[in-house]
């Protein structure tokens, strides 16, 4: 049992405790960053879904050793409930959540696709989300928040 | 019972010397590359007390490197990482293909080639192209390193013939001249994270009057472990490629396939299923 730092939402944070801890369990009981939740613990929902060094990973299949010295990016890093991001507001705007225990999820798998370039079109959101379940929507509604979010920017960008 | 993280012990070895010293030292020990195999089985509290050996920092292992000879691909090289590198998808497109159908993007980002090898699932979805492309498996254990042809590596379902200690440092795909015809298949319960009832790889090459020169063609999840159909490749060979040619080929597949019936589908399905995708395969569609 040692210390480790790692890198969550741009702070530096060090844990201390068993290097085998899941993520999941560090950022929502160690960092208190509930917004991260957990379904299944088995990577099939993506509930628990984080970015490690930008790329979308099921936080309860990751013991903590492993993020050592690697950047972290919760759902709590794309806005606060002031100030949401384009994609929280898709999310508002189309119904995208309900019960709401997918969509932090959701939220990381759509943010990770629309950062690195993924095409903003219906097959490839899906293909984006093929790994994150919903029991709620139905699917369309979180593809058409993530597509109204994805205009949304196109838009901004071809005004300047 | 749960997965207990304070009765693991972990390391995290630097160089690949000082992991397989760590694996011979303790016969229980387990490798660890991206856990999306071993931490489905931590959860359900079956690892416990195990030492854990992390290959996460063995950064070398990674390396995915094209020459002349062939593509080596690290055994650390994740499934997203495979199916986006440009040699793979030039030169070796059946296993971008099947990288691109293992889990989802979660799972790509972690699961490793050396991972889904090792395992030795009878479903492991990535064994049908390297099968195809007569992959070899380099190993580093106490006693040195070896190399393995990949219908060689596998004993049966999720059994190798690694030996206690030793590793997979890296997997070698040997060029080929670029087939008439190359697909990928796989029939799951649904289209992501699903695993196959049936995957097949297959590729085919064709003399300039449109006779078969050459063909190869492996089928997943019908055997304990991954089958080339020796029986169907030998029929084809010489021969025009016709319906009737076609379809006698895809009733020769029971001779290199044992399908079962299990939770995820049954003989009859599988083996009808499979004609179809080879039929299908042979008549270029
Ligand atoms: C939700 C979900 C969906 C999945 N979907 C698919 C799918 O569609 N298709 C598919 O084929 N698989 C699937 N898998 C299984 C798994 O993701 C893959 O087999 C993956 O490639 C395993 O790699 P890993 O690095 O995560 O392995 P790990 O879990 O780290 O290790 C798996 C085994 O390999 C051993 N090992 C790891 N690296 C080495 C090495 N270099 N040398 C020797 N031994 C080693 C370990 O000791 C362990 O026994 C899925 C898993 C989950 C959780
Ligand atoms: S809780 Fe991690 S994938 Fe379901
Ligand atoms: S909103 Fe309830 S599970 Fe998706």
């Amino acid at each position: 049992m040692g210390a480790l730092t790692l890198t969550v939402n741009g702070r530096r944070r060090t844990y201390r405790g068993a290097a085998f801890t899941r993520l999941i369990d560090v950022l929502r009981e160690d960092f208190r960053l509930t917004g991260t939740k957990e379904g299944c613990g088995e990577g099939e929902c993506g509930a628990c879904t984080v970015l490690l060094d930008g790329a979308p990973v099921n936080s309860c299949l990751i013991p903590v050793g492993q993020a050592a010295g690697r950047r972290v990016e919760t759902v709590e890093s794309l806005g606060s409930p002031e100030k949401l991001s384009k994609l929280q507001q898709g999310f508002l705007d189309c119904a995208g959540a309900q019960c709401g225990i997918c969509t932090p999820g959701m939220l990381m798998s759509a943010h990770a696709h629309l950062k690195s370039g993924g095409k903003a079109d219906d097959a490839s959101v899906r293909t984006a989300l093929s790994g994150n379940l919903c029991r709620c929507t139905g699917y369309q509604h979180i593809v058409d928040s993530v597509l109204a979010a994805a205009r949304g920017k196109k838009k901004k960008a071809s005004r300047k | 019972m749960r997965g207990d993280a304070r009765s693991m012990t972990w390391t995290s070895p630097r160089t690949p010397a000082q992991a397989v010293r760590a694996l011979a030292a303790d016969p229980r020990a387990l490798a660890f590359a991206g856990g999306t195999d071993l931490m489905v089985a931590w959860n359900m509290g079956l690892l416990n007390g195990r030492a854990v050996v992390d290959l996460s920092r063995l950064t070398p292992w990674r390396m995915i490197r094209a020459s002349r000879d062939g593509l080596s691909i690290g055994s650390l090289a994740t499934h997203a990482e495979i199916l986006r590198h440009p040699a793979v998808r030039a030169r070796f497109s059946l296993l971008a293909d099947a990288c691109a159908t293992v889990g989802a993007a979660q799972i790509q980002n972690r699961g490793t080639l050396g991972g889904n090898l090792a395992n030795a699932s009878p479903a492991g979805d990535t064994f049908p192209a390297l099968a195809v492309y007569e992959a070899v498996v380099h190993c580093l254990g106490p006693e040195g390193r070896r190399a393995l042809p990949l219908l060689e590596f596998f004993a049966g379902v999720k059994k190798t013939r690694l030996k206690p200690g030793e590793l997979i440092e890296s997997v070698f795909l040997p060029s080929l001249p670029k087939p008439a015809r190359a697909q990928f298949r796989k029939v799951g319960t649904r289209g992501a994270q699903a695993i196959s009832k049936t995957m097949f790889a297959g590729a085919l090459w064709l003399d300039r009057d449109g006779v078969v020169a050459d063909v190869r063609l492996a089928f997943g999840s019908l055997a304990p472990t991954v089958r080339r159909l020796r029986a169907a490749e030998a029929f084809l060979k010489g021969r025009r490629l016709d319906a009737a040619t076609s379809a006698e080929a895809a009733q020769l597949l029971d001779a290199d396939v044992s399908p079962i019936d299990d939770i995820r589908s049954t003989r009859a399905y599988r083996l009808a299923a499979s004609r179809g995708l080879l039929a299908r395969f042979l008549a270029g569609r």
